[in-house]
């Protein structure tokens, strides 16, 4: 072992100063955890007042403007500081160098200054928190232009994040083409990787294309330049085009990382090989580029041509098979496999049927008839939470507990992560079931006030956020408190790289950088069972 | 210092002012990748960010091809109020500059390090004059009380060039600190990465340029 190697990453240099100048990828990591689990916890707050607040039609604790403010900072805070960086920043940092066999990323102090860029934005965010934006996380015009609340904050710490995102994003890109280990060619790749790379690209390709929108925004407030302005011949439709452009691909950048995550997961708990390796790494690849194309389908009632509805519709119909690739490919590399229901692989297994429900609803508000009639409903919030929280959240949670003992070099309580598991999973379906009905019945997103008729929908729902909020509390309290005693470098005999060496990992990785001769996935297959 | 932390803060500085540089550990082990592969990754990333520049200003090209499609005759009309004799000489300062720097790039491989200094010396002057320019002929429209927001043709020319001339600066800001580190010998023909890449970062924004000049100057 070597000089290096003596102390893990965690032990390497303590106090304030060790962490925040930092350059090594697992600490930038660690920090980018701790980041959006502050902001996932506040932009979690904000929603449930604001299922609180629905518990009877009218007025029930706040007032008609605060709850405009509660769902805008719910949205944004949720989108911008925890689901857009969230999984690729911190899990990406972490795991990338370690699973293509490289020290560190390429341009380690760009990264560092990544992270800072993400501190700087989060930290307009707060001070816009002063005077709260009310326009929900989307700031359409022509409201965003009007309205007396300070739009121009909150935007311009959008746009500073979405800085971090680029350079995060080329630096992932450049790792995985530069530094890759001897023999790990790309189609040895882990699938995260390919994810982190497909989500990569769409943080460079698409975030440019806001950075002007908002730009353009602070204009219009400040200059008023006149492009999002009809009586300067502008066109407020035309910011909706930009505006999408960007935040359909990043749904993508939200949801690729997780489906990463799922692909790793899956064939260490089923000891089998991924099924269809190259299917669900080109998928990714198919999902990025087709997620530029349907932009549209967010618009079908705001007015633009019907033949454009017409070609955004078949369009985000295509975006579905590549998706419905990854499903199969994830359920046949559990078929006739040895599978082991650890708290990782629920919260897996639970993204995929959640995922799978979200993911179907999608195609109802993507066929442009039925979306008419569901268009800015609560089906169409319902959908998008069974998207980004049964998929992205969960798949989330479970990176947080399977890479635990590689993270943190301790164990956790599986039985009473089980529970908080069932509570979430429980509350998450109670909270948003009833809102797909909600929806199809008529029931508008964003209102303050509702018809008598919907309120045993409302409460059912906000009795949702308790069971999942207590579900939050214990998997947080469990994850807390790991199990004395150290983890073993690999708990759960997996083959991938990031699992080869101590838990934690040492300051530098590898001692040596290795050589690899094999595919990841070879679970139960003649090399396994040499070993 | 190595090759890899010179063009990080190459790619740094375009987001940041050089003073917000800690001074981190310079030789802490993270950075032992071999000087080829610093190289080849610092082009690549240099290139991606280049893509993300252009995606940045294809929002402002694709607000102008609707706008002009919708309202010709205010295109007409605005285009050929602007100073085509003005625009021409900054397209041609640009230019210019392009060519300094790419012998200065040229140069730096060669370890002509004298030659390397006129032509960075060069360049920054052309951006200046350029910047000079630029001020005048903003000057005069706003005497002539046209502003952004006067009518969407205006908005554009002012947002569009704007921007560029915050790439202007920025480049500036990027080839003085390449110039300085010139004057303290940590360039050579082993060691010219920064260089380059701080080159190819010039070239896009002349680039650029060459793009907003036709649309705006010569429609009318």
């Amino acid at each position: 072992m070597s000089e290096a190697q003596e102390s893990n990453y965690l032990e390497n240099g303590h106090g304030f100063k060790s962490w925040f100048y930092t350059v090594d990828h697992k600490r930038i990591g660690v920090m980018y955890l701790w980041a959006i689990g502050v902001f996932f916890v506040l932009a979690a707050i904000a929603s449930f007042l604001v299922r609180a607040e629905h518990l009877t039609p009218g007025q029930t604790i706040v007032s008609a403007d605060t709850y405009n403010v509660l769902f805008t900072l719910h949205g944004a805070m949720m989108v911008f500081l925890f689901i857009v960086p969230g999984v690729a920043a911190s899990f990406g940092n972490f795991l990338i160098p370690l699973m293509i066999g490289a020290k560190d990323v390429i341009f380690p102090k760009l990264n560092l200054y990544s992270f800072w860029l993400y501190l700087a934005g989060a930290a307009i965010f707060l001070i816009a928190l002063a005077a709260p934006a009310d326009t929900g996380w989307t700031f359409y015009t022509p409201y965003s232009i009007e309205t007396g609340a300070n739009v121009i904050l909150i935007t311009f710490g959008v746009f500073v994040l979405g800085f971090s995102s680029i350079l995060t994003g080329i630096n992932f890109i450049v790792t995985m083409h530069k530094l890759r280990a001897p023999g790990m060619t790309w189609d040895r790749l882990p699938l995260f990787c390919w994810a982190a790379y497909a989500t990569s690209l769409l943080q460079v390709l698409a975030t440019p294309v806001v950075g002007i929108t908002l730009l353009l925004l602070i204009g219009e407030r400040y200059f008023g330049l006149g492009f999002f302005d009809p009586a300067k011949g502008g066109d407020p439709v035309m910011f909706q085009h930009f505006f999408w452009f960007y935040s359909h691909p990043a749904v993508y950048i939200m949801i690729l990382p997780a489906m990463g995550i799922i692909s790793e997961i899956m064939p260490v708990f089923s000891r089998k090989p991924i099924f269809g390796y190259k299917a669900i790494a080109y998928s990714s690849l198919a999902i990025a580029l087709i997620s530029f194309l349907v932009w549209g389908h967010h618009m079908f009632v705001s007015g633009q041509s019907k033949l454009i509805n017409i070609i955004f519709s078949v369009i985000t119909y295509a975006v579905a098979v590549p998706t419905a690739i990854k499903v199969f490919n994830w359920l046949w590399t559990m078929y006739k496999g040895s599978i082991e229901l650890s708290t990782a692989m629920l919260y897996s297994l639970a993204f995929i049927f959640l995922f799978t429900i979200g993911g179907l609803t999608g195609l109802f508000l993507g066929a442009l008839a039925a979306d008419v009639h569901l268009h800015d409903t609560y089906f169409v919030v319902a959908h998008m939470h069974y998207v980004m929280i049964g998929g992205t959240v969960f798949g989330f949670f479970a990176a947080l507990h399977f890479w635990y003992p590689k993270m943190w070099g301790r164990m956790f309580d599986e039985f009473k992560a089980k529970i908080a598991f069932v509570l979430i999973f429980i509350g998450f379906n109670v909270v948003f079931f009833p809102q797909f009905i909600m929806g199809t019945l008529g029931m508008p997103r964003r209102y303050f006030n509702y018809a008598p008729e919907f309120q045993t929908f409302h409460q059912i729902s906000t009795y949702g956020t308790w069971i999942i909020g207590v579900g939050f509390i214990l998997m947080l309290w469990v994850l807390m408190r790991p199990l004395p005693g150290k983890a073993e470098g690999n708990p759960y005999d997996s083959l991938s790289l990031e699992w080869s060496m101590d838990s934690p990992p040492g300051t530098f990785n590898f001692d040596e950088i290795p050589t690899v001769t094999e595919p990841v996935y070879n679970y139960g297959t003649k090399i396994e069972a040499e070993e | 210092m190595g090759l890899y932390s010179i063009t990080t803060k190459i790619l740094k500085s375009i987001a940041y002012p050089s003073e917000l540089v800690p001074s981190i550990e310079e030789d802490d082990g993270h950075h032992h990748f071999d000087p080829v592969t610093e190289h080849e990754g610092a082009k690549l990333g240099m290139w991606l960010f280049l893509a993300t520049e252009l995606l940045l200003f294809g929002g402002l090209f694709a607000a102008y091809a609707i706008y002009r499609a919708k309202y010709p005759e205010m295109f007409m009309l605005g285009s050929s109020s602007l100073d085509v004799v003005l625009g021409s000489v900054n397209t041609v300062i640009l230019i210019f500059s392009s060519l300094t720097v790419a012998v200065a790039v040229k140069a730096i491989q060669e370890n002509r390090i004298q030659l390397v200094k006129v032509m960075l010396w060069v360049t920054i002057i052309c951006a200046a004059i350029f910047a000079v320019n630029k001020y005048f002929e903003y000057t005069y429209k706003f005497g002539k009380g046209i502003y952004p927001g006067t009518d969407i043709f205006y908005s554009i020319y002012f947002a569009a060039t704007g921007i560029h001339m915050l790439h202007v600066f920025i480049g500036m800001a990027v080839l003085g600190v390449l110039l300085r580190k010139v004057y303290q010998n940590k360039y050579s023909k082993d060691n010219f990465t920064a260089i380059e890449i701080g080159g190819l970062y010039w070239h896009l924004v002349d680039l650029i340029w060459i793009y907003l000049f036709p649309l705006l100057y010569l429609v009318g």
